[in-house]
């Protein structure tokens, strides 16, 4: 269980190199991982990273803890900075056909052993996940859609979405503990 | 405010995917700093979502650091003063970082081979558990096989039961025979006989009275390692009674009946 750094966040905003190192060695690999399930390209993926992790060095001061976790704030630049690059010309004529739930197919796709987590043990649990905890999850955490937005493309009722939600969530974390 | 209704709510969920609006939010926070517990369940759900976007990262990004890290120092210095310290930090880093990554393929590729070995003492405990699992399995099968026969006989309304007494020298044992007439087999049901003692088998005999004819219908080999000690013999005689001898082993042509154990008379009805 990892606390938020607050000392470590506070430094940051002190323009502190050292805190910022510290910062991407906790924060990279899953915003890597956000940016790449709305992106679907590891090349463009990297290219969006680095803008995030300047932004993150350049405005670190913004960040305000009343408002939400330093997770949640990363998570909002991140977001942004993979969906305005999804919305450019560019990445419109080279994309055609994305899968909806993507963050189930990279992490059943992975090979890669040097990552901070059990990738390989996730794998094997993920498709526990009933398919629309896949859905309700992505367009919530990764696509960033809003209750009514989710609502209105999921086909479920408003009020229902965020205890869906949470069970949902609750299942994620079972697979990810045991 | 009901701490486990809050939780359960789904709020806090929501709060990290930064989907509540920013009011909303602002009441979150001000609840999880009144609340461990609220603060604990956001830090799971937070551990939670980064352990899978983790898993949805093609890799770690280390490598990318120093090229940020770079971009950042340009942005903020003038090129000119920074040139020479800057090259020589690049190739320590360079370095440091090869050694790293060397290291860390060096560590993964070990625990591969150890987990690929585990794995395969894994599967040679498996398949031999499988073979003997086979076994029992078999077994199992013969012996439902077997006991539905015997079922099948007890429940044909045409077999004759005998219940066999014991007498003198046995007072306590007893015996059952079912006599399947139309195919002239006879179902002995010796459990409750004693052991034979060594060298000794039992003899069973088909009787007719008056006069008492005796034939012999056969042994009971084997009868220690018999489980079920259900014995099958033929009986192709019109019998009245039956009897069981201990006899020598091999049999007797008569039987001696000092050592008579069980006897029964078939009932007409």
């Amino acid at each position: 269980m990892q606390e938020q750094p607050d000392g470590l966040i506070a430094e940051l905003q002190a323009k502190n190199p050292k805190a910022f190192e510290r910062i991407y060695e906790r924060y990279s690999e899953s915003t890597f991982g956000i940016i790449n399930s709305i992106i679907h390209d590891k090349h463009l993926a990297e290219e969006i990273l680095q803008d995030v992790f300047i932004k993150i060095w350049n405005n670190a001061e913004k960040y305000n803890s009343s408002k939400g976790r330093f997770f949640t704030w990363i998570l909002n630049i991140a977001r942004n900075a993979a969906i305005d690059k999804t919305r450019s010309k560019a990445y419109k004529n080279k994309q055609k056909n994305l899968t909806t739930e993507y963050f189930v197919d990279i992490i059943e796709e992975k090979t890669s052993l040097s990552s901070k987590v059990d990738a390989i043990g996730i794998k094997k649990y993920i498709n526990v996940l009933k398919p629309y905890c896949k859905k309700i999850i992505n367009l919530l955490y990764f696509q960033g859609f809003t209750q009514a937005e989710a609502s209105e493309e999921l086909d479920m009722p408003l009020g229902t979405i965020k205890t869906r939600n949470r069970n949902c969530m609750n299942k994620l974390r079972e697979i990810l503990t045991s | 405010m009901n701490l486990n209704e809050y939780i359960s709510s789904g709020i806090l969920e929501l709060y990290v995917y930064g989907a509540l609006p920013e009011q909303e939010s602002i009441a979150v926070t001000t609840e999880l700093k009144k609340h461990p517990e609220i603060l604990k369940e956001v830090e799971e759900i937070e551990n939670a979502l980064s352990q899978l976007s983790t898993a949805a990262a093609p890799y770690n990004p280390e490598a990318l650091l120093f090229s940020i890290q770079q971009k950042i120092t340009n942005k903020t210095n003038t090129a000119t003063v920074r040139e020479h310290p800057a090259s020589q930090k690049k190739n320590n880093l360079v370095l440091y970082i090869s050694w790293a990554a060397s290291i860390a393929l060096l560590i993964g590729l070990i625990s591969v081979i150890n987990q690929r070995n585990k794995l395969r003492e894994n599967i040679n405990a498996v398949s031999a558990n499988n073979v003997q699992l086979e076994e029992q399995i078999d077994d199992a099968q013969n012996n439902a096989k077997k006991t539905k026969e015997l079922l099948n006989v007890f429940r044909n309304k045409d077999i004759i039961s005998v219940p066999l007494a014991g007498q003198d020298v046995a007072p306590t044992a007893y015996a059952a025979i079912h006599w399947d007439e139309k195919n002239k087999q006879v179902y002995v049901d010796a459990k409750d006989l004693p052991k034979p003692p060594q060298g000794k088998e039992y003899q069973v005999w088909s009787l007719t009275l008056e006069p008492l004819t005796p034939t012999s219908i056969g042994l009971l080999s084997n009868f220690n390692e018999d489980e079920n000690k259900i014995f099958i013999l033929e009986n192709p005689n019109s019998s009245q009674a039956f009897g069981i001898t201990l006899e020598p082993k091999g049999g007797s042509k008569t039987p001696t009946m000092e050592q008579l154990y069980t006897l029964g008379v078939i009932k007409n009805s």
